[in-house]
This record gives structure tokens, C-alpha cells and sequence, in this order.
């Protein structure tokens, strides 16, 4: 925004953001929104404590295993969709039905086969990260060039070498697409699973703080997962400009 | 953190049904094998034989998992289905929906109108965008379910809670859809408009809005998704009611057919009415699609 | 390196629709787009603004047509001070800016209904239009399901539709392929020669603005000034065919290319 003729920044209005939070929970509006200055004080009460530590510590596991497993899965699925048509008629109609379908219902499902448990909330990520990264991965590798496949083959590329020498580069922007997209739902698939068990990591610390009325210490979490949710997915955009840049070049 | 367009969870690829058929045809450029099938391989490949054999085999593993079982947990399709067919025969099932529908079409509704208001007013007005783009971006990114123990703690465990649950999942997309769709369109169409004299309020009517509404709408599809989503978890974590109560009520009775036909049902549901939205979109706003094949 | 005939001066111009004196255009505060540009449309005549990528064609046709405004200078239209977009003025896009949501006629009647007109009068003024522009038949059809040159004469028809004294079109056939670009710059020929209208044509090809003008604005490139008038003496009544075969028009595409020439490096 301009004002006076001069550039004001975005992370400006975060700041006017935070003042009006300050305001409010200052005015004691309401006993649900305390003052942010309070706290951004208990945050370095409580994100040294072990059960905060040990929170974050079982969410980021559950979530990295998540994302990898999905990834794993998802990125090869989706190539082998872009390049046969029948893989892709199999497939492509499940992948685009989980894709928008309210997969907080399967989680009560993952649930009774597999518990209350770590394992349940490594699935629910999955389950929420990897069907965006299946369809990215497919369009990547259908918007390759045809001549770069036949130039591969025809300097005698077997399907091994065609596969990790040109699909998976050439359709890497996608890829990386597709996984950032994923990884924001990971983020949200891991709360959704932990709030849904409730007795790991953040789930248990809401369900603590909550039945305790613990408001400051309830935002102090929030903040922090906010945040990180936050900058994992701008680093992952900045990421994935600097491999657009190279796309482009690429020509 | 400016705009990137790109940063965006536009629509990717959309959904099956109508997206297949836009698409003329299963032949398109690209990667895809390009040879000619003989009539037999033709009759296999073909995408109506291909979406038979592939829902037949979905539902062959589902019943061969289920008489294993690989989990005691896990109930037979014929199983699910009689359970379904039980609930439809005796109306439980209609009056789960009644109520899973109620905060679900409310946020749907309050979000749609908020959240386009919302996102068209950032997208004209750089002030507007200054001031509420970084809560959305935030929000966009954040996981927001974590907010639901709060929103029980200040509304209750009601429809308002449960309302207010769905519009927090469904709004950020919608709005930064609608402000990105907005943002981007065409110079050339807002020049056009000017050339020809057309006054700031006709040029948003009849040039901006038009041009911006198939994103909008992905943005609307898309908050759908989110605020089933929301429905479903908020049935699921502040009160068992509608569908989220026979979920919970028949797992905790071990009744894993009525369980997993009413999960199949929702799923179900919300991909239909998410194609409607769609068909609707055609129907009402996009006469050069229906125009032509 | 010396141009092997001389240019035809330009004549002082006696009646013009559109008169620019010294025009100064900067762009956020640094690119210096045009500098110190003074020239005169004459009216009913075809005037093209010729010169390399970047020279500052399009900023000068835009501000003519009100939509940037100037840094420095001012355009008068028929004696008055251009201050933005107005009835006396049409504009042709280079992408031929459809609304693609909207059919030809809709499309065309587009200008008419900002003006007020009434539906079944612009309905009726629109189809003259297109037929005019030969698209008679294509009423209801959509922009994707057009080519381009038909694009390019919707929009077209409804620059035309509008009634303006001047008709600007920045561009026009750079999206269109080569046989179809030859047929219309015949076809706007005609149109000169029939409608009492002032042209402004942006163009980079020298062919085409040899081909089409009355008068050729040479731009140099950063900043963009003007580097010569030229008027191409060449009879347009007979064979339009025939123009490309002229010795005034061969030797008139030499002189700009070589006078061009000194710009690119
Ligand atoms: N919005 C803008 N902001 C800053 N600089 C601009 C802008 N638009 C154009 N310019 C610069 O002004 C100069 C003239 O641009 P203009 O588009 O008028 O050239 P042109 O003669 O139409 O070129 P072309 O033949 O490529 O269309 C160029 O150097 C261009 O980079
Ligand atoms: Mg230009």
C-alpha cells in the first residue's frame, strides 16, 4: 500500500494485527483473547518445558514420516499415471474423489484398525498430504515435451534410465508442486488426526490447556504452530521459485 | 509474502467426471502412449470398461479384506451395504443429514458471501488487500482446526460452534481464490472496458467479475471441500450429531458396517454436491461452454 | 551510411483530428517511455507509428487513447485536451481484448450499451458492423470458437460500431498469420478509402506501414522521439494488388529500413 507517496510494507499490517490483538486483550474483552504481550511472555515459559517439547517432538515425527511415506508413494504413482493410459483410467478417478472428499470421516476408520496411536496419525498425514502430490506429479510428467521422451529413446535410454534421467527431472517444477501443496495439508492432517486422538502430542496439550482454561497457554501453542505452519510454507514457495526460475531457463 | 499467484491451492486438476469429459477424448498430447490398439485392446482401454473394472476391483478387495479380515474392525462391502441400505430403508440416515447439513449449508453459504466480498474487495482495492491478505495467507498455511477447543469455549457445543467451525475451513481459500482471480485479470479486458467508456462500476460488473468468476469458483469448490471437512470434524469433536453421531455411536457399540456405510455416504455426498456446484457454475455463468462441444 | 533515395517530406499538416505537442511520457519514475513528442494525425487519413521493439509505439497510442496519462505535454482531439477515454476515440487491442464469456454481438455491442443506447438499436448497428467487417452469420458464436483473424475483426466491428472520429489500433494483425495479415491490411485499405475516419495504426513491420499509410511516424527507440515523417507517394485508387509491385513503395520500405537501421544495434 501507498500512503503520503510512500511504500508501506505487508508485514506492516501484521504488526497493526498484533496491536489491535494487544488492544482487546488489554481491554479484557473477552477472557478467551489475552493481551499478545502476555503471551509472547509464557511462550518462553513454556516452549522450553518438556511436555511442549515433547509435543512438537511427536508431531514433527509424525508429520515427516508422513510427508515421506507420501511422497514416496504418491510421486512414482503419479508418474506411472502420466505415462500409461491404463494406470491412469484405474487410478485417476479415486485419486480426484479423495481429492476433495472430507477425509476427516476416514480418520475414525484408520482409528479402529490401527488405534489410538502414533501410527494412526502417520496415516491421517498421508491420507492428507498425498493425493495432491499423485495429481501434480501426473501432470508434470504429461506436460513433457514429446520430443524429450523421443530423444531419450532414441540415444537408446532403457525405461529405468528414461525414468530417473528425464521424467522425474522433467516434471520436477510439478512435483515440487504438488509436494508443497501436500505438505500444507500434511500440516493440517496431523492437528486434525492429533486433536481427533487427543492424547498425543498437540491434541493433549489442547485438551490440557483447554479443561485447565489455561487461555495463555492455549495461544502461546497456537502461535507456535501458526508460525511454523507459516514459514515451512513460505520456505517451501521460495523453494519452489528458485526451481521455476531454473524451469524457465530450461526453456 | 506479496501476492504469488502461483502460492495459491488453485484447483488442480478438478474432478473426475466432468473434467474427463471437457477433455475430448483420451488421446491428448503429451507423454501418453500413441499407438494404435487392435479392436480387443480397444475394448479394455476403454475409459467406461476401465472405471468399471477399476470400482469392481476397489469393491473385490474391499470384500476379500473384509472375510479375512485383515482387521476386526474391518466389515465386508456387502456388509457396509446392507448396513447402508438399512439406514436408508429406515430413514435414519435422511435425518443424520438433515442435521450434519444444517451448520454445514450455513457456513457454506456465510463463507461464499463473506469470503468472495471479502476476497473482490482485496483484489480492487490495494488498502483492503494491505490490511486482510497476510491474516488470510496465514491462514491459508495455518492449521485451523486447532482453533475449534476455543470456538467451544466461547460459543457452546451448537450450531454456532459448529457453524463457525465450517466457515474457518472453508473462508481462507475463498478468499484468496476470489483476490487472486480479481488481481489477475486481463489488462487488456480492463482497457478495453475503459476505451469504451464504460464507468468503475460497469468495468467491475460486466469486465472484472465475469473474468474472475472460474477462479472464484475453483475457490468455491475448494472451500466446499474444506468445509465438509470442518463439518465433519466438528460433528466428530465437539458433539456427536448427524452423521458424525452414528460414526461415533456405532464404533463405540462395534456396529463397523453402519459406521463405515455412513463414512461411505458422507464421502459420497460431498463429491456430488461439489460436481453440482460445478454443473451449476456452467449452467448459470459460463454461456460459452454450454454454446458448444 | 546514406539512404539511396530520399524520403518523401512530409507536408505540413492543414486539418488534424488529433495534435500531440510535447509529449513526455516516464514510467515509475525513471524510464523516460517517450520525450518531447509533437506531431499531427490528419483527419481522414491512415497515420502509422513505425519503430523497433520498445520505442514507446503502444505508451504513445495509449495516451493518445486516454487511458496513461502523460508526464509532460498534452493531446488535443478535434481542439480539446485529451484528459482520459472519450466517444471521439476507438481503440483495436493487439490481443483483440474479447470478452470471452460473452457472444460476437455481445461483444460488439459492448461500446454502444456504455453509451446508453437502447438494445434493439444497438442490436441493429452491431450486425451492420459485422457485416461490414465480413462476419455475418457469426452473431451468437463465442470468442474461443473463432480464429484469430475472425477474432481480430470482432474487434474490429466493434471499434467501428462505436462511430469515433479516430480509430487506434495497436498492432492489430500481430496475432494473425501471415496470409490472413496481407488480406486485411487490403481490406483496412478499403475501409479508409470508405469510412470518413482518422486511422492511428501501431505497427513494426515497414511492409505493412508502407503498405497501408498516408503518413509514417518514425520513432527512435530510448528515449522514444521522433525520428522522421515520411508520406509515401503512392496512388491507392487502382489495383490494390498493384501497390506491392510500386516503385515507390519498394523504394520507400529501403529508405525506412535503412534509416532504421541505425537504430538497431
Ligand atoms: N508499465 C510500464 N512500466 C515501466 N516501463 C514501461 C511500462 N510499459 C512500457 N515500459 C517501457 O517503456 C518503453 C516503451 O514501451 P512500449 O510498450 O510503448 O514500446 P512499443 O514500441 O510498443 O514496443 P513493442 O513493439 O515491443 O510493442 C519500453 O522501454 C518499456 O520497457
Ligand atoms: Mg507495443
Amino acid at each position: 500500500m501507498i500512503v503520503f507517496g510512500r511504500r508501506i510494507p505487508m508485514v506492516a499490517s501484521l504488526l497493526l494485527w498484533a496491536i489491535l490483538w494487544e488492544i482487546i486483550g488489554q481491554l479484557q474483552v473477552t477472557i478467551l483473547l489475552p493481551p499478545l504481550s502476555s503471551v509472547v511472555m509464557r511462550l518462553f515459559e513454556i516452549v522450553p518445558t518438556a511436555s511442549f517439547m515433547s509435543a512438537l517432538g511427536v508431531t514433527a515425527y509424525a508429520f515427516i514420516v508422513g510427508n515421506v511415506i507420501a511422497i514416496a508413494v504418491g510421486v512414482p504413482l503419479g508418474i506411472l499415471m502420466g505415462r500409461s493410459v491404463i494406470a491412469d483410467r484405474l487410478f485417476l478417478p479415486w485419486v480426484n474423489l479423495f481429492l476433495s472428499a472430507p477425509l476427516t470421516a476416514l480418520v475414525p476408520v484408520i482409528m479402529v484398525i490401527f488405534g489410538l496411536g502414533q501410527t494412526t496419525i502417520i496415516l491421517t498425514v498421508v491420507l492428507f498430504a498425498i493425493w495432491i502430490i499423485v495429481l501434480d506429479a501426473r501432470a508434470g510428467v504429461r506436460s513433457i515435451s514429446p520430443s524429450l521422451v523421443e530423444m531419450a529413446h532414441s540415444f537408446g535410454a532403457n525405461r529405468l534410465q528414461a525414468f530417473t534421467r528425464i521424467y522425474l527431472w522433467a516434471a520436477l517444477p510439478e512435483i515440487l508442486a504438488g509436494i508443497r501443496l501436500g505438505v500444507i495439508r500434511a500440516v493440517k492432517g496431523v492437528i486434525i488426526g492429533q486433536l481427533l486422538v487427543s492424547i498425543v502430542g498437540f491434541g493433549a496439550l489442547f485438551k490440557l490447556y483447554g479443561s485447565r482454561f489455561l487461555m495463555e497457554h492455549f495461544w502461546t501453542a497456537l502461535l507456535v504452530l501458526f508460525a511454523l505452519a507459516f514459514i515451512l510454507a513460505e520456505s517451501l514457495a521460495w523453494l519452489e521459485r528458485r526451481v521455476d526460475f531454473y524451469a524457465a531457463s530450461r526453456g | 509474502m506479496a501476492e504469488h499467484p502461483n502460492q495459491l491451492e488453485v484447483e488442480p486438476a478438478g474432478f473426475a467426471l466432468a473434467r474427463e469429459r471437457s477433455a475430448g477424448g483420451p488421446s491428448r498430447k503429451g507423454a501418453l502412449l500413441d499407438r494404435r490398439p487392435g479392436a480387443a485392446t480397444r475394448f479394455f482401454t476403454h475409459p467406461v470398461t476401465l472405471r468399471i473394472v477399476s470400482a469392481a476391483a476397489l469393491c473385490l478387495a474391499w470384500q476379500w479384506a473384509g472375510t479375512v479380515p485383515i482387521s476386526p474392525a474391518f466389515p465386508t462391502f456387502t456388509e457396509t451395504m446392507a448396513a447402508l441400505w438399512a439406514m436408508l430403508a429406515d430413514g435414519s440416515l435422511f435425518a443424520a443429514f438433515a442435521i450434519t447439513l444444517q451448520p454445514l449449508l450455513i457456513g457454506l453459504v456465510v463463507s461464499a458471501i463473506l469470503g468472495v466480498a471479502v476476497g473482490v474487495a482485496m483484489g480492487l482495492d490495494e488498502r483492503a488487500e494491505w490490511f486482510a491478505s497476510p491474516i488470510f495467507i496465514v491462514a491459508q498455511a495455518a492449521p485451523l482446526a486447532a482453533l475449534i477447543p476455543l470456538i467451544v469455549f466461547a460459543y457452546g457445543i451448537g450450531l454456532t460452534s459448529k457453524t463457525l467451525v465450517v466457515c474457518i475451513m472453508a473462508m481462507p481459500v475463498i478468499v484468496l481464490n476470489s483476490f487472486a482471480a480479481v488481481r489477475h485479470t486481463p489488462v487488456s479486458l480492463t482497457e478495453m472496458g475503459r476505451s469504451f467508456l464504460a464507468p468503475r462500476r460497469k468495468v467491475i460488473s460486466r469486465i472484472i467479475l465475469p473474468a474472475a468468476s472460474p477462479v472464484i469458483f475453483a475457490g468455491l469448490r475448494l472451500g466446499c471441500a474444506s468445509g465438509f471437512i470442518g463439518a465433519i470434524l466438528a460433528e466428530l469433536l465437539i458433539t456427536p450429531t448427524g452423521v458424525g453421531d452414528i460414526i461415533t455411536y456405532s464404533r463405540s457399540i462395534a456396529d463397523y458396517p453402519s459406521m463405515y456405510a455412513a463414512i461411505l455416504s458422507i464421502i459420497v455426498f460431498s463429491v456430488v454436491f461439489i460436481e453440482a456446484i460445478e454443473q451449476a457454475e456452467v449452467i448459470l455463468f459460463r454461456p460459452e461452454k454450454r454454446a458448444s462441444p | 551510411m546514406n539512404a539511396p533515395i530520399a524520403l518523401t517530406a512530409a507536408r505540413p499538416v492543414t486539418d488534424s483530428v488529433v495534435e500531440v505537442r510535447n509529449l513526455d511520457k516516464i514510467y515509475a519514475g525513471t524510464v523516460q517511455a517517450l520525450k518531447d513528442i509533437t506531431v499531427d494525425f490528419p483527419r481522414g487519413q491512415l497515420t502509422s507509428l513505425l519503430g523497433p521493439s520498445g520505442c514507446g509505439k503502444t505508451t504513445l497510442l495509449k495516451i493518445i487513447a486516454g487511458l496513461l496519462p502523460a508526464s509532460a505535454g498534452e493531446v488535443r482531439v478535434n481542439g480539446k485536451v485529451v484528459s482520459g477515454p472519450g466517444p471521439e476515440r476507438a481503440f483495436v487491442f493487439q490481443d483483440f481484448a474479447l470478452m470471452p464469456w460473452a457472444s460476437v454481438i455481445k461483444n460488439v455491442t459492448f461500446g454502444l450499451e456504455m453509451r446508453g443506447m437502447a438494445k434493439a438499436e444497438r442490436e441493429e448497428i452491431a450486425r451492420r458492423s459485422i457485416a461490414r467487417v465480413g462476419l455475418a452469420g457469426f452473431e451468437n458464436r463465442y470468442p474461443h470458437e473463432l480464429s484469430g483473424g475472425m477474432r481480430q475483426r470482432v474487434g474490429l466491428a466493434r471499434a467501428l460500431c462505436v462511430d469515433a472520429d479516430v480509430v487506434m489500433m495497436d498492432e492489430p494483425f500481430s496475432a494473425v498469420d501471415e496470409q490472413n495479415r496481407r488480406k486485411f491490411q487490403e481490406e483496412l485499405l478499403t475501409l479508409v478509402a470508405q469510412e470518413k475516419k482518422t486511422f492511428i495504426f501501431v505497427t513494426h513491420s515497414i511492409e505493412e506501414a508502407v503498405y497501408v499509410s498516408d503518413r509514417i511516424v518514425l520513432l527512435s527507440p530510448r528515449p522514444g522521439r521522433i525520428a522522421e515523417i515520411i508520406e509515401p507517394d503512392i496512388n491507392r485508387d487502382g489495383d490494390t494488388e498493384a501497390i506491392r509491385r510500386h516503385p515507390v513503395y519498394l523504394d520507400t520500405v529501403d529508405a525506412i529500413w535503412y534509416s532504421l537501421k541505425t537504430y538497431l544495434d
